[in-house]
């Protein structure tokens, strides 16, 4: 026993040692931002940082665990849309607000499952059955709204996006909240245990009596979830549901896990790399606005981020070999 | 036969994260000679064949190839060189045909453009030469395992090379295969072709090889002339201990009928498949490729559907629609083929451990990282494992060790009845011997094994029962003392 004991003490900075690696690039950007602009490093700002930085945050935890499945969502975006409106509209119509939460979550949870489903059981790739997703979602919130945004909310839902606690944003709070139990699932639960051995090797999961269906139909409902999650506070910090809203945040939330190092071939990936992922992305988009770069030369500026530090954990994963 | 040395190979040594795969290993090979390079699971060989064929770089050590100090850059600069390698997991691409295969990366051309016909019209060349008659425009992974073997060594031996290194070349082939395979090698190496093989099987050492190099953990033994050799001093050197029995076939006292197959049809082609099994009992399950015995294992597990017949276990039909059906009626399925079905190669040696009963080890979905760390520990202490921890990615460790995680996870799950789908294959003699003894202590502990294999000796070696299949029906049983090597071949072959 322990022997057992010291391997896993060993095996520690194998495991994060990727992380450390992604943590100080983020460091790095931060100093090189505080050189640049001393205003970056106030408290102020960085929580602003870290509240710019929840919506794509929270979608990219949904996307981790697709993509360590070895899948992809590209709905993500549509369907924070859609799930936004729902509850925007239930919420006009007088239902009470926790109801209207549940209803706005149980939208994008459904578009997940129906996602999830059109994988497992029609066999679509991952890539199609979420293209597809992607447009119905967005065409429906359009729809439903008469292309119009549902404006003007109650008090209590703007408070989940103006809220403070200790000056933290609740946005924030609640953004920690979901990663300490998406880590938390994904390496102590049976669901997050399926997830890598489903992503690793499909077959032998399915050999080794895993419910391969039932498991990757769960993950895709989770991502669609916790789009739910980011369209309700998406709508409380605009106070208004917009069908346009989420557009290409399935990109950003792509970006942010992949810069994390998790492998778009499956069976790789951490939450905590995600969550460095996502911050170097609002980060960056930050640290370009205060220096006052224009929005054209942002894009390349971001574009570039992403490949290089993909290219940088590759090398990385290579050598550790 | 010429005796230049045409490659050397000097204090090599070859270092991953955390171990030490070759240190300071001494390698020469003659013109025109047959060099079988021969040691256990993890002794090396593979690693020392990549560095040869540019696949790993070296840590340390020299190389010299006609005189020259060279370094080897990448595959495609060894190929360049002359060296061709056949590897033990086949580089092939499922989706395009033989033929494309065979020539992948240095098409014909006409005009430019790619001469599909010439492609085809050499290959089937190829292919004829090798005794094969099968159609070059064929996809890949319309082939069988077998027949994708040979399509890799058509590959090679097309590329004209002056150094050919062939790894385990005959582990999926029939015996006539084999016997095409050797008349090759042995054209090519009266032509001047120097061959590198590598080979588990004595036997075969004896009928190929020339000269023989013995390497043990990492480390070069010697190099022997092989007709001096004898087999068990060849298996000494290996394994530095006698092995005093290749099959120490133990016989477990028979317990009641824990399986019963009857009348058992799929539309995967079985046809009233019908037998019992016991606890203690080994049932070998004999045939050539393609007669059924996989498909059987696959219907027994849940994977394919059944059209009529029942199971029963412990007396009691089953409804065994599915692998977990399967796993909880007490069955468990080592595959033929480990990397691609048995492990999850990017998890550790514990999550692959456990991974067929998380059940047992989870309380509302949560894990119980203690409780799963301990059993995890104890199989790999018990069968004896090595890997320097619980949380070694398994896709570093070797062939038999390998074998042995996928086993401890079906022991781990407390399985009753296992299928063994050709349990040595690509497993070096020391390995294999401990995986036998572990046949041995299973049955002891009152399990059942239906064992399925290629290799006639370790079924006539090991089972108390031999089953013999053909066309997807069982076509004779035989007790262990009735049955011999012709009986059984005569029965597989329907004479």
């Amino acid at each position: 026993m322990c022997a057992g004991r010291i391997a896993l003490r060993q095996s520690f900075p194998a495991h994060y040692g990727r992380q450390l690696g992604t943590l100080s690039g983020l460091l790095g950007l931060a100093l090189v931002l505080w050189a640049l602009t001393p205003h970056f490093l106030t408290i102020s700002n960085l929580l602003n940082v870290a509240e710019q930085a929840t919506i794509i945050a929270i979608i990219a935890v949904g996307m981790t665990f697709v993509i360590i499945t070895g899948g992809i969502d590209l709905s993500v975006g549509s369907v924070l849309a859609f799930a936004g409106v729902v509850m925007a509209s239930v919420l006009h119509s007088g239902v009470p607000l926790p109801l209207a939460l549940m209803v706005g979550l149980g939208a994008g949870l459904l578009c997940g499952l129906v996602n999830g489903l059109l994988i497992t059981v029609g066999r679509l790739p991952p890539f199609i059955a979420t293209l597809g997703m992607m447009s119905v979602a967005r065409g429906a919130a359009l729809m439903f709204t008469e292309g119009r945004p549902i404006s003007g909310f109650s008090e209590s839902l703007r408070s989940l996006a103006t809220g403070e606690v200790l000056r933290v944003p609740a946005p924030v709070i609640i953004m920690i909240g979901v990663y300490v139990i998406a880590h938390f699932v994904l390496r102590r639960t049976k669901l997050g245990r399926y997830t890598y051995a489903i992503g690793g090797n499909e077959e032998a999961a399915l050999l080794s009596g895993i419910n391969v269906k039932l498991y990757k139909t769960m993950v895709y409902g989770l991502a669609g979830l916790l789009s739910g999650l980011a369209a309700i506070l998406l709508t409380a910090r605009l106070n208004s549901a917009q069908p346009i809203a989420g557009i290409s945040y399935e990109l950003d939330a792509i970006a942010a896990t992949v810069i994390g190092g998790t492998s778009l071939l499956g069976g790789e990936g951490t939450i905590i790399g995600t969550l460095i992922g996502a911050l170097i992305m609002a980060v960056l988009r930050n640290g370009l606005n205060l220096l006052g770069v224009s929005s054209f030369i942002q894009q390349i500026v971001i574009g570039t981020v992403i490949i290089v530090a993909v290219l940088i954990d590759m090398a990385l994963k290579r050598r550790g070999k | 036969m010429a005796d230049a040395p045409v490659l050397q190979m000097r204090h090599i040594r070859k270092t991953f994260p955390g171990v030490v795969a070759l240190d300071d290993v001494d390698f020469d090979l003659r013109r025109g000679e047959v060099h079988i390079l021969l040691g256990e699971n993890g002794a090396g060989k593979s690693t020392l064949m990549k560095i040869l064929s540019g696949a790993y770089q070296k840590s340390a050590g020299q190389i010299v190839l006609d005189g020259q100090d060279i370094e080897i850059r990448n595959p495609k600069h060894a190929q360049t060189l002359g060296i061709s390698t056949i590897y033990q997991e086949f580089n092939l691409i499922p989706h395009l045909s033989a033929g494309e295969n065979i020539f992948l990366g240095r098409e014909p051309r006409r005009l430019g453009l790619i001469d599909q016909r010439a492609i085809f019209q050499e290959a089937t060349r190829a292919l004829n030469g090798l005794g094969l008659n099968l159609d070059p425009h064929k996809l890949i992974k319309e082939l069988k395992v077998a027949e994708q073997q040979m399509i890799e060594v058509a590959k090679a031996l097309s590329l004209d090379a002056r150094i050919l290194i062939m790894d385990e070349p005959t582990a999926a082939l029939t015996e006539h295969e084999i016997k095409a395979l050797f008349a090759t090698i042995r054209s090519l190496r009266d032509k001047g072709v120097s061959i590198v093989y590598i080979s588990h099987r004595m036997e075969e050492l004896f009928e190929i090889g020339d000269r023989v190099t013995v390497l043990r953990d990492g480390r070069t033994v010697g190099t022997y002339d092989v007709r001096e050799m004898s087999k068990s001093e060849l298996i000494r050197l290996m394994v530095n201990r006698e092995l005093t029995e290749l099959f120490p076939k133990e016989r477990a006292e028979l317990g009641p009928e824990v399986l019963r197959v009857e009348g058992l049809n799929t539309q995967g082609g079985l046809k009233d498949i019908s037998f019992s099994l016991r606890k203690g009992e080994v049932l070998g399950i004999a045939g050539l490729l393609g007669a059924g015995r996989t498909e059987l294992a696959r219907a027994i597990f849940g994977l394919d559907k059944i059209a009529s017949g029942t199971i029963s276990i412990n007396g009691s039909p089953q409804r065994i629609g599915s692998p977990r059906a399967a796993i909880n009626s007490g069955i468990g399925f080592l595959t033929e083929d480990r990397k691609s079905q048995g492990l999850v190669l990017p998890l550790s040696v514990k999550e692959n451990l456990c991974l067929a009963s998380v059940d047992k080890f989870s309380r509302w979905g949560l894990m119980n990282a203690q409780e799963e760390q301990q059993a995890a520990d104890r199989y790999v202490k018990d069968l004896r494992i090595k890997t320097p921890s619980l949380n070694q990615k398994v896709v570093y460790l070797s062939g038999g060790n390998q074998q042995k995680v996928v086993l401890s996870k079906w022991l781990c799950c407390k399985s009753e009845v296992f299928i063994f789908d050709e349990p040595t294959r690509g497993v070096d003699v020391g390995a294999k011997a401990e995986i036998y003894q572990l046949m041995n202590r299973l049955t002891a502990s009152g399990v059942a094994i239906i064992m399925i294999s290629s290799e006639m000796l370790e079924v006539l070696g090991m089972s108390d029962r031999i089953l013999v299949m053909r066309g997807g029906r069982i076509r004779g049983e035989f007790s262990a003392e009735e049955a011999t090597q012709e009986r059984v071949l005569q029965c597989a072959l329907g004479e």
